[in-house]
């Protein structure tokens, strides 16, 4: 068949296929889209091979294109449904749904990064572009973690008791994300645990965000760690401006401006943290807020009182297995008994945990060994894992270094 | 506007240190180390402002070589090799009109601060990204 033949005869018959599909129920723009490819397809191998009926040829043709057109577009079609099912940015669930929202975001199935964001986006109303930004990577692939992140939980169980446990990591990991651009993490960790205690609360509606509690019923009653988990929150964001100097360096406790830590914060931290504390009923957050709450309370770094500090790591030594709190309760002995007694502390622990090396630099300071402590912090420094960290460390060895040449 | 690279090394197999300036960060005082992390941060400040910063990061000397080693076998590693001769210590990306102002940043970096105030004259690797194929190459 001659080229010209062939086109002409394309020209005749495309609307008679398109129609006959259109008629058959056949979208009409993915049905036009299917007949064109059909017609490249007959450009293609007429003028070799010229079909019997070529109207029949073409619609056989087209109709196999719409099919995989169809196809596609159903699998397109689910897979933007699932982002688009993401739940519309709140805070406007009732107070009652905070927890079994939470829940949900916050199953245990899920790993830590993607409840963290299904968290934010679902209970803590933030964009996808905003919690992409928050953690430093595109929008698409947190979409994608987001949508994951559904999939695993559907047909999950999340309404089990045992979860507010689970919840309450979430939000104490969203917490030490701190802050990292335009949205502050620790914020929006304050903000959504504050959410879980006021609903928890049997006298919901009383706690208002950044109002102290009036009501007689503490917040969180549901269970004191929420509460805790709050006060906690409430004394370590206290001191957040004093935390880091104006060119993101770190500023250790002993060395902060105590005059810029957030009074109001504190004394609101210190309220929450009694009440949960009066119900008697210990867990590690209350625990670690009591130890923020008596750093909190020294007008001076001198006037820690480290013996209590240390009854307190004593008793989340009892409550957790934390390497963390292993290191940190070093530190604490060695103020209270001495840096040697400290370093035997942490001569039982393993030297591979992170922050062991910058432990015993500072016990090793403390003890006069300036040798050995410039060693630590320096291997202290090529082990962190945060720039400020890193820094912090190297100035460390720095420090003594320069004080020893003087 | 081209994307480049500005490499940072702990140390690397590229010109020798301009004399005068091979001590390392961790020898000097915590004032001139102060004053080297606020030039980096004011500098990565001014490329956001002229629109040309796109991103940066830092990282730690320690890595491990890991490679593949058959289906179903967990991954091999080897290291960590931190006296490797090649250590990149960070980068920072930039997108900029030329060449010459790729340059320009590097040499603004590399003017940072180090030992006693003075420009650190440190050497930086600029490398190019491979630019997206033009719509009218042909």
């Amino acid at each position: 068949m001659h080229e010209d033949q062939v086109n002409e005869l394309i020209r005749t018959l495309a609307p008679q296929v398109l129609g006959v599909l259109v008629r058959r129920g056949a979208d009409f723009a993915t049905a036009e889209d299917a007949v064109q490819e059909a017609l490249i397809e007959a450009v293609r191998h007429w003028p070799d091979s010229p079909p019997d009926e070529p109207k029949a040829w073409l619609l056989r043709v087209a109709g196999r294109k719409l099919i995989d057109a169809q196809r596609a577009e159903a699998a397109r079609r689910r897979r933007e449904e699932r982002v688009h099912d993401e739940p519309p940015p709140g805070p406007t669930e009732q107070a009652d749904d905070t927890l079994l929202l939470l829940s949900r975001c916050c199953h245990p199935a899920l790993s830590p990064a993607s409840a963290i964001a299904l968290t934010l986006r679902a209970v803590g109303g933030l964009t996808t572009a905003q919690i992409g930004r928050a953690f430093m990577v595109p929008e698409s692939t947190m979409a994608q973690r987001i949508s994951r992140a559904k999939r695993t939980i559907t047909g999950e169980r999340f309404d089990t008791p045992g979860d507010v446990r689970a919840v309450l990591h979430v939000l104490y990991l969203i917490f030490n994300e701190g802050f990292t651009g335009e949205i502050s993490l620790a914020d929006e960790a304050i903000r959504l645990t504050r959410q879980l205690a006021a609903a928890t609360t049997p006298r919901a509606g009383t706690e208002t965000a950044g109002a102290r509690s009036v009501s007689p019923e503490p917040a969180g009653s549901g269970d004191p760690e929420i509460a805790g988990l709050l006060a906690l929150m409430l004394l370590h964001h206290a001191r957040r401006d004093a935390r880091y100097t104006a060119s993101n360096e770190l500023v250790p406790l002993d060395e902060q401006d105590r005059s810029r830590w957030d009074t109001s914060m504190i004394s609101e931290g210190v309220e929450v943290l009694q009440a949960a504390l009066a119900r008697d009923v210990l867990g590690q957050y209350q625990a670690q807020a009591a130890i923020a709450a008596l750093h909190d309370d020294a007008p001076t770094a001198e006037e820690t009182d480290w013996p209590q500090i240390l009854e307190w790591y004593d008793e989340l030594t009892r409550l957790t297995d934390s390497p963390v709190v292993a290191l940190n309760r070093a530190v604490a002995v060695g103020q209270v008994d001495g840096p040697r007694a400290g370093l035997a502390v942490l001569a039982d622990l393993d030297p591979k945990l992170a922050r062991w090396d910058a432990v015993a630099a500072h016990l090793y300071e403390r003890a006069g060994d300036v040798a050995l402590a410039i060693e630590h912090y320096t291997t202290a420094a090529g082990r962190a894992t945060s720039l400020p960290e890193h820094t912090h460390l190297i100035k460390q060895a720095a420090r003594l270094r320069a004080a020893a040449q003087a | 506007m081209a994307k480049y690279l500005l490499l940072k090394h702990y140390r690397h197999n590229g010109p020798k240190p301009v004399p005068g300036t091979e001590v390392m960060m961790d020898q000097w005082t915590p004032e001139e180390i102060t004053a080297h992390i606020d030039y980096m941060s004011q500098f990565a400040e001014r490329l956001r402002e002229r629109g040309e910063f796109v991103s940066e990061g830092a990282l730690s000397p320690e890595g491990t070589f890991v490679r593949y080693d058959g289906e179903g076998r967990p991954p091999v590693t080897d290291g960590p090799f931190a006296e490797t001769k090649d250590l990149i210590a960070g980068f920072m990306i930039i997108d900029v009109e030329s060449q010459e102002r790729a340059y320009e940043a590097a040499a603004e970096l590399s003017a940072a601060p180090g030992q006693g105030g003075r420009p650190i004259y440190e050497w930086l690797e600029v490398r190019p990204f491979f630019a997206e194929l033009q719509g009218t190459t042909e």
